[in-house]
């Protein structure tokens, strides 16, 4: 079942990849959508399986893969109860973002190359959370890698789409390096890569020392820190995320899938995987607390002030990963999980709803353009605020009597990480992700008022302008705008035809202030269908599952020793004091007020307020500068060192007073040396060899 | 199959096939050349079934001494040899099909050319006898010589030249270091010399000498500026044997010989070869970023991986040895392939300038998919046979040094960067002009060139063992005639002691020193 399961994705890939045109479009999404709900169908029974406790973990061998020397690495699928979690998660969201795409990709002409990609991506990310060892884990996280440039780069016309897949690839490939040296290590401490064998002896290896570049360390926290410094690429945190919000440049059902819901967790379901390696090096722990709260903070701060709704998500990913990420540095590997859960849950219908509302808006990504959606796409709007609800963390605690916490799925998880922190001792994590709370609450709600309340802001958008245009150009020629654009006349608009384009927003008596006259649609029937159920799991998935993944129990009745569960902990957590539990609620709140104070009630005043405090506005506009630090310290460099070794090392250098210095040593002693140059020196080499062979002849004979 | 002197077939064919052609017309010769390699490929197909895997160590033994005066006619290979003979004529058939339309002048001559490499290359791989060895090793280099200077491009005199004078320097020592072996030893059979120990003082003159040779063939740096020149001004096909199988004749020479002839040399030298290897990795990757002509930047990443072959033998363990010989077949097939894929469109566009390209993938989209796959390949996608290569050097020289490895494997970031950059200038983007949009997709002749190659690159990657199991004997057989000189690891982890988790253990500290 699980052979089905994981390989389905890839033939299905490799059908719609190579038949592309031949079998034609909708074959090709057929046999892609088809594959990814027969593998979810079969996913689902097998986590219910593991909650139920009927299941226990299981290793399917597939093939021998490379064996040299005592390493020995099969490809092997490894089901557990980790891993049953990803397989829901990732068939899934996956078969719910292919649907999507029916209707998202319906005007793309390249669609089965498409569609292969995203299965593509779905088999490596199955073969990432069902590696027995760090090998074929190492395979998947390229392999969704490999997957990820190519779904970057789909529209591989357009120059920032190219920049932004080469970016993350190499961004990744520095992660790698660390995952890579990662995977050495481990070999050489404990002479194997599986897995199971290696949490196994992990423990015996606390306290031991190793060489690492000259100088000695404690071995575990060698180790753990560079598989973390893999984990960090994938995950994108703070440092190594700088292609996530690039990454956006894909179409958005890839950021749904990819770079929201998958991928991006891979990092946090690594450190999951090796928790008891992990558990034994508190150096590492502390390490990944800090990396994980700062990103959580860093992220958050900067999805304040993005304007593109997509980036704002992508910040907000980035800054939910850090909540993973410190989550598992205090030890509660169960909570990381249970909010990768939710999360994929809810994000995923974010970035879908934010798909839906581009499309709404023709392309239109920049929110400034938005404006009064609400009334014109009520469903995605009612999806978009379940997805709200969610990641804010909106719920009832279980405090001042009341018997049951009660909320959406980002209540249950996030505020589980909150108080974990604090129960694990992690002051900077609790304040930094009490923090960051507050800040995700302000940049969805600031999202929602931006996108759905209001008044349309529309006409200043050029996609707008065109779509009007696009409606309109016909018989217009008195109009001084671009009729280039009339080569792509869109019928769903001409109902408007003879009606006036205005592209100043001021009224005109039957259009709507700031619409410029153009029609919001709401998206079709399979664009709307994934986002009823992913807003399902955003409402139920925390209240449903959290007993099976934080509560104290969850241990023995779920986890079964797949991660190192930390009963004590988990127990603490229930045992923080009232301000603490109330916090996370507290923030949500105020974030709330402040954005509905901001872009509701004054809305001039967040422009004003950019005014006053400018280099901190520029500051977190630009993302603290990472790319340009980058740039300049990186890239830069490589292009100028790789010329500068090239012209002055290989050129002026080596063959200065190499062949060429010899050749005019030689032109200054001999003439003969001019014949080098005409191309008879094959002559010398026969004479060469015959010379030889008498010598050789001398040799023995002599 | 035992009597049947298969080896000195397979070296007769092409030779007969060679001079052949020289008599017949154009398609004449075309038809017979593609005729012997095939042959010789079924030949090489029957030689690897019949191989016995972990049997003896020299299989299909030929010896008739006196044939050649001094030295004998003496034949053999183990698994090392076995693999590379295998990649020889299995690009073979696929070169001479790549020059088909390519090459129109002189075309009996350049086809005899080719044949007569083969039978070198098989020849250096499969002697026994140290002078057959290298009149084979040497004579390599004439018909490349020759290929380069004829139907080569616009500069190919200075290329042709470059490639002379680097290969006589180390030629020369080492001829004389096998003269001083062949008095010393008394004997000229590789297989005696390889049990024979050298006295420790004169082993690293004869390193040295030995080092100088087959540097230059690998090449490694600083002496591989003759290899970016000979790419660019050979023909499509001159490319591909010179990446696919001549710059592994170092390698084989570094397995066959330094190693195991000179151990202790080889311990006492591993600084050398890895500080000139990590040098190598992060200059010529660099140096390929920056490249504007395709078949530069490609010269410039072998570079790069060529250097990753040489750390991986120098880690005196089976990781990275078998790493090691995997990536000179990796990269045989995959640096070839990717020569093939800047053919395809010289031959449309008859330029390598990569800024004259874009946009490819719109209208060459099988092209597009093939030249990706190699270029995934070049990058140690895993999957494909160069991570297996890069995965297992790379933790080979782990073992010996955590400095080496991790300087070595920045490689995987900046080979990213280059070949994907190169991808994109070529394939993705808008199309860059009426001539470009002009090129036709893959011929079927030019997809089934490529296409072998990429079905063996998968296969290589996905399941190795095919390709492992040949040499795990061989590489036991070394390790144990080197392991008395292994410069042994600078990790040394101790025993864990978790009692101790928090204190850090400081007794161990005390009682290791540092590595160098």
């Amino acid at each position: 079942m699980i052979l089905a399961i994981v390989f389905l994705p890839l033939l299905a890939a490799a059908i719609a990849g190579f038949g592309n045109k031949a079998i034609g479009n909708v074959p090709a999404k057929v046999v892609t959508t088809g594959a990814l709900f027969i593998s979810c169908a079969l996913s689902w029974p097998i986590f219910i399986g593991y909650l139920s406790g009927a299941n226990v973990a299981t290793v399917t061998p597939v093939l021998h893969w490379i064996t040299s020397g005592t390493m020995s690495v099969d490809w092997a699928l490894r089901v557990d109860s980790l891993t049953a979690i990803m397989l829901v998660v990732i068939t899934s969201v996956s078969a719910l973002v292919h649907l999507y795409s029916w209707g998202y990709m319906s005007e793309e002409p390249d669609q089965p190359r498409f569609f292969a990609y995203l299965c593509l991506f779905t088999f490596a990310m199955l073969m990432l959370v069902t590696a027995d060892n760090l090998v074929q884990m190492f395979f998947g996280w390229e392999g969704v890698g490999l997957a990820s440039y190519l779904l970057i780069g789909f529209w591989f016309r357009k120059p920032s789409a190219n920049a932004a897949a080469i970016k993350a690839f190499v961004v990744n490939r520095v992660g790698d390096l660390g995952f890579m040296l990662g995977i050495f290590g481990t070999f050489l401490v404990f002479g194997t890569v599986s897995i199971p064998a290696i949490l196994a002896a992990a423990p015996g290896m606390a306290g031991s020392t190793i060489g690492f570049l000259g100088y000695r360390f404690d071995t575990m926290t060698v180790l753990c820190l560079l598989l973390f410094v893999g984990a960090m690429g994938k995950s994108a945190q703070l440092g190594l995320h700088t292609w996530l919000p690039d990454a956006m440049e894909g179409p958005t059902p890839v950021s749904a899938l990819i770079h929201a819901a998958t991928m991006v967790t891979a990092g946090v379901f690594m450190v999951c995987r090796l928790s008891p390696m992990f558990e034994t090096s508190p150096t590492a722990l502390g390490v990944i607390t800090v990396i994980g709260a700062c990103t959580c903070f860093f992220a958050a701060t900067v999805g304040t002030v993005q304007t593109d709704i997509k980036r704002v998500i992508a910040y907000s990913t980035c800054s939910q990963l850090g909540y993973m990420f410190f989550a598992a540095g205090v030890g509660a590997y169960g909570a990381a999980m249970f909010h990768l859960f939710t999360h994929a849950f809810f994000k995923a219908l974010l970035f879908l709803g934010a798909g839906s509302v581009i499309h709404a808006m023709h392309h239109e990504q920049d929110m400034r353009y938005y404006g009064g959606l609400r009334r014109h796409i009520p469903l995605t709007f009612w999806a978009m605020m379940m997805g709200t609800l969610a990641i804010t963390g909106v719920g009832i605690p279980a405090l001042f009597g009341n018997p049951m916490a009660f909320g959406f799925a980002g209540f249950h998880s996030k505020d589980a990480i909150i108080e974990v922190a604090y129960a694990g001792g992690s002051g900077f994590a609790f304040w930094a992700g009490v923090i960051a709370a507050l800040l995700t609450s302000f940049y969805s709600w600031r999202l929602m008022f931006l996108t759905f309340w209001g008044k349309p802001r529309w006409t200043g958008s050029e996609h707008i302008q065109h779509a009007i245009h696009d409606a309109h150009g016909h018989g217009h020629d008195d109009h001084a705008h671009g009729h280039a654009h009339d080569a792509h006349h869109n019928d769903a608009h001409s109902e408007d035809a003879g009606r006036e384009p205005h592209t100043h927003g001021a009224g005109h008596t039957d259009v709507p202030e700031g619409t410029g006259g153009y029609h919001p649609h709401e998206s079709p029937l399979v664009m709307l269908i994934p986002l009823i159920v992913l807003s399902i799991g955003a409402i139920a998935a925390g209240f449903v599952f959290h007993g099976w993944f934080i509560e104290p129990e969850a241990g023995e009745s779920y986890w079964k020793g797949a991660i190192a569960f930390n009963e004590h902990l988990m127990h603490s957590m229930h045992g923080v004091p009232v301000w603490v539990k109330l916090s996370a609620t507290v923030v949500m709140l105020l974030g709330l007020l402040t954005a509905y104070l901001t872009y509701i009630r004054a809305p001039e005043f967040p422009a004003k307020f950019a005014d006053q405090f400018r280099i901190l506005y520029r500051f977190l506009l630009n993302k603290w500068y990472f790319d340009e630090i980058y740039h300049f310290l990186f890239v830069r460099p490589a292009f100028a060192i790789g010329r500068l070794l090239w012209h002055r090392g290989d050129e002026k250098t080596i063959d200065r007073f190499g062949p060429n210095g010899v050749a005019w040593l030689v032109q200054l002693g001999s003439k003969g040396a001019a014949r080098f140059q005409t191309g008879y020196l094959y002559s010398y080499a026969f004479v060469m060899l015959i010379g030889l062979t008498a010598a050789v002849t001398w040799a023995i004979l002599g | 199959m035992q009597g049947f002197p298969i080896l000195s077939v397979m070296l007769a064919v092409p030779a007969v096939a060679a001079i052949a052609c020289l008599f017949l017309s154009a398609q004449g010769a075309r038809l017979l050349a593609l005729a012997a390699t095939l042959i010789d490929f079924a030949l090489g197909i029957v030689l690897w079934t019949q191989f016995d895997v972990g049997g003896a160590q020299w299989q299909f033994v030929e010896h008739a001494p006196g044939i050649f005066g001094p030295f004998g006619w003496s034949l053999g290979i183990d698994g090392f040899a076995l693999l590379l003979i295998m990649l020889s004529v299995f690009l073979m058939p696929i070169c001479i099909g790549a020059s088909w339309r390519a090459i129109d002048k002189r075309v009996p001559e350049y086809m005899g050319l080719f044949l007569f490499t083969e039978v070198l290359m098989i020849g250096t791989f499969a002697a026994q006898d140290l002078f057959l060895f290298y009149v084979f090793f040497e004579a390599g280099l004439i018909p490349m010589y020759l290929i380069i200077g004829i139907w080569g491009g616009a500069n190919r005199i200075y290329a042709s030249y470059k490639f002379f004078l680097y290969t006589l320097l180390g030629s020369l020592l080492m001829f004389v270091a096998m003269l001083y072996m062949a008095r010393t030893a008394g004997t000229t059979s590789i297989p005696a010399l390889l049990a024979y120990d050298f006295p420790a003082s004169v082993q690293t003159w004869l390193w040295i000498a030995f080092f100088a040779s087959f540097a230059v063939k690998m090449p490694m740096w600083p002496v591989h500026t003759w290899l970016p020149d000979a790419h660019v001004q050979a023909p499509t096909a001159g490319s591909v044997i010179l990446a696919g199988v001549l710059l592994k004749l170092g390698g084989y020479g570094f397995l066959r010989f330094l190693l195991p002839m000179f151990p202790e040399a080889s311990g006492q030298l591993t600084w050398l070869i890895f500080a000139l290897s990590a040098v190598a990795v992060i200059y010529a990757s660099l140096v390929a970023l920056v490249q504007s002509d395709m078949k530069k930047l490609i010269a410039y990443s072998s570079v790069a991986h060529m250097a990753i072959v040489t750390i991986g033998l120098y880690a005196f363990n089976q990781q990275g040895i078998e790493g090691a010989m995997i990536m000179m077949l990796s990269h045989g097939l995959v640096s070839g392939a990717l020569f093939l894929c800047v053919g395809v469109i010289y031959d449309r566009l008859h330029t390598r300038e990569i800024a004259r390209y874009g946009g490819l993938s719109i209208n060459m989209p099988k092209y597009a998919v093939l030249f990706l796959f190699f270029t995934m390949a070049s990058i140690g996608l895993p999957g494909t046979s160069g991570f297996v290569a890069e995965f297992l050097s790379l933790m080979g020289t782990y073992q010996v040094s955590t400095w080496t490895a991790l300087l070595c494997t920045t490689g995987i970031i900046l080979g990213a960067a280059y070949m994907l950059y190169l991808y994109r200038r070529v394939a993705y983007g808008e199309i860059k002009s009426d001539e470009v949009a002009a090129m036709p997709d893959l011929s079927s002749r030019e997809l089934w060139l490529l296409a072998p190659i990429a079905a063996v690159t998968l296969w290589m990657g996905v399941y190795p063992e095919s390709f492992l199991a040949p040499m795990r004997k061989d590489v036991q057989v070394l390790l144990q005639r080197i392991d008395r000189a292994n410069p042994g690891s600078d990790s040394r982890p101790t025993a864990g002691n978790p009692a101790l988790a928090t204190t850090h253990a400081p007794e161990h500290q005390a009682a290791h020193g540092e590595a160098h």
